[in-house]
């Protein structure tokens, strides 16, 4: 046998185990698609508003987007200052109280409710730093969320939220 | 063996033949519905953005008052292969429609429809619709295009497994709407029933829904019944099978494919056997207990 | 899985493996060294492509299930959901539904092929039984499947299917009643259909481990009919009947991507697509087409008793074949007078089959009639005279001999389909 038969032999089993191969890989393709949020829960994930008027000083409210818990936090003058008056490059996770609040709305503090550790939801004005304590594993968030003490790794997250008006905000 | 299979088809022919009076007595009561051309046809078929935004309009303006399009939400008014409108066209739609919710306070309320719902229902529930239409409940029209259809007979119904033919229900709904006519004279139309030519046994609850002149286009496209049956038809093939264009583009891709990889294969499958033509020897030797008997 | 292997352990680890799993052997001596008769022809690669079908379909039934709802209140609903906002939805369910129909095709070109070639004969009866228990079990998860998207078809053939056990005398309607779980086809019904239709198939994959096990102990029936005796009867399995087998596989899926692509409801009914109403029955109920030629059988007969018995003996009667057919020939080829009869056997199947898609009326009727006595008279008058009057037409001495006196090239085996010439 030339060794030009068997090499057109080769390209031949090759050409034809490439061509089955991507085949194949185009196989996996709607596969692993339909896995991903279908199109009716991406459009259940819009924005929504929240109305901030009936939100006592003091009060945290729980509102869900996108199937998680947001907390928003109508704050005190205390709890501001709590939150401020602590040292910054001591924390776990340092993050100025002023990062997490957009700039001249200090009371209102708009979180998403679900601890870094394992994901439970913590429970508001619990702990010893008068923010929100994590039943789960006992982690415990100061009134700016920001994680001080217990086995979370970082402070709670912020969601993407904006003022439309003053008692008014668009989360997502 | 082809050759006997494509006989024994052959020979089950006749039995066509010899049943077919009774099919054929079917079709003189309910004439076939004339076949139309349809730009979502065969296997190239795209849907015409225009045509289904005027069937749209159509919906919106008649069909809606009787009718639901529950399986229909409005955010896919701006998917890809569709009607073609913009996501905040598609929300401005769904802002016209007032959707029943639940208040923060627990309050049944009507809020403004967002693209994420579907279009709601003209009624409150069947037995509302049934009530306020003679008894019967107008249906739902999302998968309508799919959910009629007409008997092709032998052989059309083989036929159309190689031209593709699939547009049964558009033809059997655009011709419904032209359909309506003054009941012969020898025919008891029952209270209620309005004639419909093309409609199994003609009595249909539908009063003639389209007329002349009654919707009218933004886009110069004249405002007759013709236009009017063949752009609602199109719009409800749309809600039917939303990703037609998707299927049959991906269809093409899919088919090329095969081709290759098949014509691949059968080159090797074909070398490999000749080896054993030319090398019998080479075939491997087992001992003779590995066979049977 | 035909005794002890062949197979030599190349690598220290697969040495560590094969002493304490032989599983690289088994598969070694089932599907590579395996021999296969050298004259096998492009009607064996079914098996194959029945195999395919089968993993087909439990891959994208998995994959459905997870978006699918087995609830009367939003079945229907939920399988839209899959066709609209599922990401490539229409496609998985498009698949889904057509792969039930190309299954039943596979099977039926299997099932003709092995009675045409004698398949049943001994020693492989076991094999062929087994074969027709999966035919069965493929008739129950189709019919348990085509009423989970809840639509008017899937309502009302539930209805007629699960009625023929109130056919059964005296607990006919206690059965049923517990069929359905209720007094009526409901969503009890729909949810246990469900369970099943998930069930079954990998009883089904089950009963394919036996049937391949059946098959490689008794090796592979081929056209001419006879043993392999020699080496000169045989090639290895791989890559000889796999690569042939890759071919028709990937011809048959262009036959599949047609149907899915193209023309994916022409198979299924319009009804369907009305969610179900139990108040409202289809003017016309017809089952999906491959059961059409049995319920043209059922409705043959004019008394319900008798018409559900000859369809499920319409079946069963296959199981008997082994024995029916008393013909000491295996092969058509060499049984003329059996060629002949087996093809007017396919076309009273196909004739059937039309039949059953047409109302119960006048000429449909009497012609259903004929075509049920002449589908039992194949079976229980003709195949048992045939072989005892019938001369045959010399056997080969060997199956290379048969091949070599066809003068058919090895590397061409008989009848060449036509997407081989297209391709």
């Amino acid at each position: 046998m030339s060794s030009a038969h068997s090499t057109r032999r080769d390209f031949l089993y090759i050409a034809t185990g490439t061509v089955a191969a991507v085949g194949g890989a185009a196989v996996l393709v709607p596969l692993i698609a339909q896995m991903n949020p279908d199109a009716s829960t991406i459009a259940a994930g819009a924005a929504i508003e929240v109305d901030l008027t009936p939100i006592a000083e003091g009060q945290v409210i729980k509102v869900f987007w996108r199937g998680k818990p947001i907390f928003v936090s109508h704050r005190t003058k205390k709890e501001i200052d709590e939150a401020r008056s602590v040292n910054v490059a001591t924390l776990p996770d340092p993050q100025s109280d002023q990062a997490r609040v957009k700039p001249g709305k200090d009371q209102w503090l708009v979180l998403i409710g679900i601890c870094t550790h394992l994901g439970c939801i913590p429970i508001a004005h619990q702990g010893d730093y008068d923010g929100f304590f994590c039943p789960c594993h006992g982690s415990q968030y100061d009134t700016s969320g920001r994680i001080r003490r217990g086995p979370a790794p970082a402070n709670l997250p912020l969601p993407p939220y904006d003022f439309v008006s003053d008692s008014k905000i668009k989360i997502g | 063996m082809i050759k006997r299979a494509i006989l024994a088809l052959v020979l089950t022919a006749p039995l066509g033949a010899f049943a077919a009076p009774a099919s054929a007595q079917d079709a003189h009561s309910t004439p076939v519905p004339p076949k139309q051309s349809w730009s979502f046809a065969g296997p190239l078929g795209k849907y015409q953005p225009a045509q289904l935004q005027r069937g749209f309009k159509i919906y919106k303006e008649v069909c809606s008052s009787c009718h639901s399009l529950s399986q229909v939400s409005f955010r896919s008014l701006a998917d890809a292969g569709g009607p073609g409108y913009s996501p905040a066209q598609a929300a401005a739609v769904a802002a016209e429609y007032k959707i029943k919710d639940i208040s923060d306070a627990g309050e049944p309320i009507e809020r403004a429809g967002r693209p994420a719902d579907r279009f709601p229902a003209p009624f409150a529930n069947e037995k509302a619709a049934a009530a306020a239409n003679g008894g019967v409940a107008p249906p739902d029209l999302s998968v309508m295009a799919k959910a009629r259809t007409y008997e092709r007979g032998f052989p059309w119904f083989l036929v159309d497994i190689f031209t593709q033919f699939q547009e049964q229900g558009p033809d059997y709904i655009s011709a419904l709407l032209k359909g309506y006519e003054d009941a012969p004279k020898d025919f008891q139309l029952p209270s209620g029933g309005n004639y419909n030519k093309y409609f199994a046994g003609h009595s249909i609850a539908m009063p003639k829904p389209l007329s002349d002149g009654q919707v009218t286009y933004d886009d110069g496209s004249p405002a007759t019944l013709d236009q009017y049956s063949k752009d609602i038809t199109a719009f409800l093939m749309w809600t039917a099978e939303p990703h037609l264009m998707a299927r049959k583009r991906l269809g093409l891709q899919v088919m090329f494919f095969l081709l290759v990889l098949s014509g691949l294969l059968y080159f090797t499958k074909k070398k490999i056997w000749t080896q054993v033509k030319l090398h019998p020897e080479q075939l491997q030797a087992r001992p003779p207990t590995e066979y049977k008997h | 899985m035909s005794g002890h292997s062949t197979y030599q352990p190349q690598s220290a680890f697969m040495k560590w493996m094969e002493r304490r799993l032989p599983i690289a052997g088994l598969v070694y001596s089932s599907f590579i060294a395996y021999p296969t008769p050298r004259n096998l022809n492009y009607w064996w690669t079914f098996g194959g492509i029945l195999s395919f079908m089968l993993v087909a379909q439990i891959i994208t039934g998995v994959v459905l299930v997870m978006h699918y709802t087995p609830h009367a209140d939003m079945a229907f609903n939920s399988v839209e959901h899959i066709m609209r906002d599922v990401n490539y939805g229409w496609l998985l369910r498009y698949l889904h539904s057509n792969g039930a129909s190309m299954f039943f095709v596979a099977v039926y070109i299997h099932m003709f092929r092995g009675l045409y070639y004698g398949s049943y004969k001994e020693p492989r009866e076991v094999l062929w039984i087994l074969g027709v228990i999966l035919y069965l079990l493929m008739m129950a998860t189709g019919f348990l499947g085509y009423t989970l998207p809840w639509g008017q078809m899937s309502f009302w053939g539930a209805t007629v299917i699960t009625n023929f056990f109130s056919a059964i005398p005296g607990v006919g309607e206690t059965v049923v009643t517990w069929l359905w779980g209720g007094f009526s086809v409901g969503n009890p019904t729909l949810q246990r259909f469900f369970s099943l239709h998930y069930l079954l198939p990998f009883v089904i994959a089950g009963v394919v481990v036996l049937h391949v096990w059946a098959l490689h102990a008794v090796g592979q029936n081929n056209p001419a009919g006879i043993e392999p005796k020699t080496d000169k009867d045989v090639v290895a399995f791989t890559p000889y009947a796999t690569s042939k087998d890759a071919f028709m596989m990937v011809a048959f899926c262009m036959v599949y991507a047609w149907f899915v692509f193209y023309t994916p409801n022409y198979l299924g009914h319009a009804d369907n697509y009305i969610p179900a109403n139990p108040a409202v029955t289809p003017a016309h109920i017809v089952p999906e087409w491959y059961y059409l030629p049995f319920y043209a059988i059922l409705r043959a007969i004019p008394d319900k008793l008798f018409g559900v018995l000859a369809m499920v003996a319409s079946i069963v009667v296959l199981a008997f074949l082994p024995w029916l057919d008393t013909s000491k020939v295996r092969s058509a080829r060499y049984r003329p007078l059996y060629r002949q009869f087996f093809w007017v056997f396919v076309a009273v199947c196909l004739g059937l089959g039309w039949l059953g898609a047409k109302p119960a009326e006048g000429g449909y009727v009497l012609a259903s009639r004929i075509l049920t006595f002449y589908y039992f008279a194949h079976f229980l008058i003709i195949l048992p005279i045939l072989g005892k009057i019938e001369k045959t037409k010399p056997l080969p001495n060997s199956i290379a001999d048969s091949v070599l006196s066809e003068g058919v090239p090895i590397g061409a085996p008989a009848p060449a389909p036509r997407a081989g010439a297209s391709a």
